[in-house]
């Protein structure tokens, strides 16, 4: 146990110690506690959408409101959902997994979670402050220019104080792996997950900025009647096409990579056997996030940008089924052989085969541009991102919280539960998505409000209602069953599951705050199964005991999000009343300021002693 | 529970079967049963790439189903390690070489079917229609005939109708499932594509891009009519007379309501290329009113009373006085009497 929590705190000093904390551990714990909060969210509004679509003509919501509901869905889920749970994970687990006592700046790493949060309370609290964003979540131009009220402005803000979080955080974990690997962790030694996180690192890297630039084009428009999308006054709407999906199909790998690695850890595990083919999956993992840079227009195929445009996009695009067939072939040669048990984690990982195949199968259709003049824009293309989305990236989130739910809060989960959870959702799942594939051939485009009476499409709309309803009962289980587990789950070893493979399974569950006492020696790929196979029930150590440098923790980075965050309310308002203009002034003073202190103040972190280390158990 | 799972697994094929079965949706809206060049096209490769991907699909699940059967961990051995195979280089150049080739047994067609339909050489020696989409509704000027109307584009079958496609206000998308692909109406450029109809018949059309509160209800049709109805159609349209007087009083009335309000600020009846609202020439011979009602002059007066409740976010709507029923059933009984061509709908297929 860490030194802290040996004492009962009181609630304030619990709070203070979270808002102040620059602890991976933590802070990938309070990622994962606010993309549930959202991902919660983001369900209760995919679910409205689902009733409104149940039967044909339905009143159930107004059309605007439609409009919100399909905005604030797919932007709470794609961008305060699925990422910062991704991003959780990644904090969580990837330091102990190159055998680091933390990332490589750990301010850096609280002011991107905070960023994030704020960010997702500003789009949220456009629901109450006059409407929510109607444009959807790629809110194209001119639509997204032209819309009344503040809705639009509160997307565009509230996505560039996350979107900055998160360009923090892949530049923090690319700093960390590249300077703070462990001795004898050498690249090619680096567990899978640790590689995703890398990769999807550079993505957000370079994808993020053409998004940056994206909403502050889009902020100018709305707010200060510049016109770089306004046709009429000698701007291009179709710009923002392309500065969107720069970034957005690099997100989607941003989203699918990190999973890929979750699996990755997980059927080795289970199957007690290495992973297959190690180097060619790396290698495929690069490529995959290579190609997704050169594959943007393939979302733009009926823009009309010409043949010679769509035919290299289409080509580009099916090239990509490659290397991802490369990897579905090396987890089925994983378990091959292998010795399998199966959990729920297993489970999930094992759902994802079938599931993940089928959404890259269609996405290899929605390539064949010819054909993809009659998918795009239509329920198909609903189907096919919601197959990869869920059955690639939210199968991976829960396949990864089962596997390492007892490294990050020290309990098993329960495995009834979460069985049960499973087949409703996974059921729920299929009866949902697949059937959108015919819905959308048969004439249905998406973003729909309504669609009409005798036009074929009331029993597949009514069987996908259904669906969603199974996967909110799935969800709701495994609701319960976090609940559950939290108040009565059993106390975790170092390595519940018998046979971890990689560091973060050597250190105890939940690890102490400075991770190791003494850094590991790593011996090879998957260096703890290396040391069990040699009989030893521990790592070698690289260092004798000595004390620990470890960070000060810092209200810094909270404040500077708040200066940012009222910051934002002022350039939202001063459309309306150039006063509140006051509070741009407010908020950068705030945020400023808070950047001087930190860089006037010296903070040289603190140290842990040898003689209290010595005084803890293993 | 085992059995109750069989039980529920049936039920579920089953009922997917049922519903693979009996929907490849409604006829003339539908892509699944191609009617027109494009759609034929896209039909093809769709074709293609499934059986492409359905193979695959059941490689790897082979794989997978024997992987599960085969490699369980069983009983007693829970301290079995199995061995630790790196991998196997012929294995995997194996299942990196056939993705290629699949690949490109997919690129080749697409690409060729891209150039094709993206071919606007017989433009010139066809019937070209620009197309203008708005929010909520369609408008289609046929280039050089003096002809416009809207939400109805009448085309010859088995022609290729060159279509000049863009915006007047944010980005909408064309699309009639059933005879082609769909190409976005943009605001700064203009989109050419054809469509060619292998049958006559009425075939909905959708817009496809979000566009505003009514995105759903931007529907449109497109009426395929023989080569000599079509002809015909086009004499009427060029000869009509926007003046005419209606012979029914009621019709009278309506008329002088129409202008009275000032409708024909937005309205054009005749080929005026005034646009704002959507062209009413031939409004008798009409498929639908503002897209989605049955055309009925009930439907018309509920229309004209509150537009608001049908197509919410129209342009229409607190751009004209308030009308009375009475003043409303006028109008729609002049509208619905706008009879200007022998073609209608109902030539289509007859």
């Amino acid at each position: 146990m860490s030194l802290a929590s040996t004492q009962k705190k009181s609630f304030g000093a619990v709070l203070w110690d979270y808002l102040t904390t620059v602890d991976h551990k933590k802070l990938g714990n309070m990622y994962i506690v606010a993309g549930a909060f959202f991902f919660i969210l983001g369900g209760i509004e995919a679910l409205v959408i689902r009733i409104q679509l149940m039967k044909p003509e339905n009143d159930f919501i107004s059309a605007g409101l439609y409009n919100e509901m399909i905005t604030m869905h797919g932007t709470t889920m794609i961008f305060f959902a699925a990422m910062p749970i991704l991003l959780g994970l990644m904090n969580a687990i990837m330091p102990l997994q190159i055998g680091a006592r933390d990332v490589a700046f750990p301010f850096l790493n609280s002011l991107g979670f905070w960023l994030f949060l704020f960010g997702g309370i500003m789009l949220n609290l456009s629901w109450f402050l006059g409407g929510a964003p109607d444009a959807g979540w790629t809110a194209y131009t001119p639509l997204s220019t032209q819309s009344p009220g503040h809705g639009v402005d509160f997307y565009v803000m509230g996505l560039q104080l996350s979107g900055a979080g998160t360009l923090i955080g892949g530049i923090n974990f690319l700093v960390t792996i590249v300077t703070m690997r462990g001795p004898g962790m050498t690249y090619m030694r680096m567990p899978l997950f640790t590689w995703t996180t890398f990769i999807a690192s550079i993505l957000i890297l370079f994808a993020f900025p053409a998004l940056t630039v994206g909403l502050f084009l889009l902020m100018f428009d709305r707010m200060f009647g510049s016109a770089f999308f306004d046709v009429a006054l000698g701007g291009n709407s179709i710009i923002w096409q392309h500065l969107f999906w720069i970034f957005g199909h690099p997100e989607v790998y941003i989203l699918i990579l990190p999973a890929f690695g979750i699996f990755s850890e997980i059927f080795p595990v289970f199957s007690k056997k290495r992973l297959f083919g190690y180097s060619s999956m790396v290698f495929a993992t690069f490529m995959i996030a290579f190609l997704g840079f050169m594959v943007w227009a393939h979302h733009m195929l009926t823009v009309g940008l010409g043949p010679v445009a769509n035919s290299i996009f289409a080509v580009a695009t099916m090239a990509i089924a490659v290397p991802t067939g490369i990897k579905i072939f090396n987890w089925l040669a994983t378990m091959w052989g292998g010795s399998i048990r199966i959990n729920s984690a297993m489970l999930w990982s094992l759902a994802f085969i079938p599931s993940f195949t089928i959404g890259g199968m269609t996405g290899v259709m929605l390539a064949t541009a010819t054909a993809d003049y009659q998918y795009h824009d239509t329920y198909f293309v609903i189907g096919h991102f919601h197959y990869v989305i869920v059955g690639g990236t939210l199968f991976g989130i829960l396949a990864g919280l089962h596997y390492w739910w007892p490294k990050l809060f020290g309990k098993v989960l329960h495995e009834g539960m979460g069985k049960i959870a499973f087949w409703i959702f996974f059921i729920g799942f299929h009866l949902t998505f697949f059937v959108q594939h015919f819905l959308g051939l048969m004439g249905m485009p998406r973003r729909y409000w309504v669609f009409l009476e005798n036009q074929g499409l009331d029993t597949g709309n009514l069987v996908s209602t259904i669906g969603a309803f199974l996967m909110t009962i799935g969800t709701i289980i495994f609701i319960i069953n976090i609940v559950y587990t939290s108040i009565k789950g059993e106390k975790a070893s170092a390595d519940p599951w018998g046979t971890g493979r990689t560091l973060e399974w050597a250190v105890s569950s939940p690890p102490p705050e400075y991770n190791f006492k003494k850094l590991p020696l790593v011996r090879g790929l998957d260096a703890y199964w290396i040391e069990k196979m040699d009989g030893n029930d521990k790592m070698t150590p690289a260092e004798p005991l000595v004390d620990i440098h470890m960070p000060n923790g810092s209200i810094l980075p909270v404040t500077m999000t708040i200066g940012f965050f009222i910051a934002s309310f002022g350039f939202i308002y001063q459309v309306d009343n150039k006063s509140w203009l006051a509070l741009v002034f407010i908020g950068f003073a705030i945020a400023l300021g808070s950047m001087l202190i930190r860089s006037l103040k010296d903070d040289h972190g603190y140290h842990i002693h040898k003689e209290d280390l010595e005084r803890e158990a293993d | 529970m085992s059995r109750w799972m069989g039980k529920l697994k049936v039920f579920v094929l089953l009922s997917f079967a049922a519903l693979v079965l009996s929907a490849c949706g409604k006829e003339n809206l539908t892509a699944l049963d191609p009617k027109g060049y494009g759609a034929q096209d896209a039909m093809n490769i769709m074709v293609l790439s499934i059986i492409v991907m359905v193979s695959v699909f059941i490689i790897v699940m082979l794989i997978y189903t024997i992987v599960l059967i085969r490699f369980r961990q069983k009983k007693g051995q829970e301290d079995y390690i199995p061995k630790q195979v790196e991998g196997n280089h012929t294995l995997e150049i194996v299942w990196t070489a056939i993705p290629i080739l699949l690949v490109l047994v997919l690129a080749v067609p697409t690409v060729i079917s891209v150039f094709d339909l993206a071919d606007t050489t017989e433009a010139s020696s066809s019937v070209n229609v620009e197309v203008t989409g708005n929010q909520y509704w369609w408008h289609f000027n046929y280039e050089g005939e003096e002809i416009q109307t809207s939400q109805d584009l009448y085309i010859p079958v088995n022609q290729k109708v060159y279509l000049d496609i863009q915006s007047s206000d944010v980005i909408h998308s064309f699309w009639v499932p059933t005879i082609s692909g769909k190409i976005d109406a943009n605001p700064e450029n203009v989109n050419t594509m054809f469509i060619e109809a292998y049958e006559e018949g009425v075939y909905w059309g959708k817009c496809a891009e979000l566009c505003g509160p009514s995105h759903s209800l931007m529907d449109f049709k497109v009426v395929v009519v023989s080569q000599e109805e079509f002809d015909a159609w086009v004499e009427d349209m060029k000869n009509v007379d926007a003046e005419e007087v209606p012979q029914d009083a009621v019709a009278q009335e309506g008329k002088e309501l129409f202008e009275a309000n000032n409708c024909m600020a937005c309205h054009a009846i005749g080929s005026s290329p005034v646009a704002t609202g959507p062209n009413l020439t031939n409004y008798a011979n009409r498929t639908s009113i503002a897209g989605i009602l049955e055309p009925s002059k009930e439907n018309m007066v509920e229309w004209l009373m509150d537009p608001e409740s049908i197509k919410p976010g129209n342009k229409m709507t607190g751009n004209y006085p308030s009308l009375s029923e009475d003043e409303a059933s006028s109008i729609a009984e002049y509208l619905m009497q706008l009879d200007h061509s022998e073609t209608t709908p109902d030539s289509a297929g007859n």
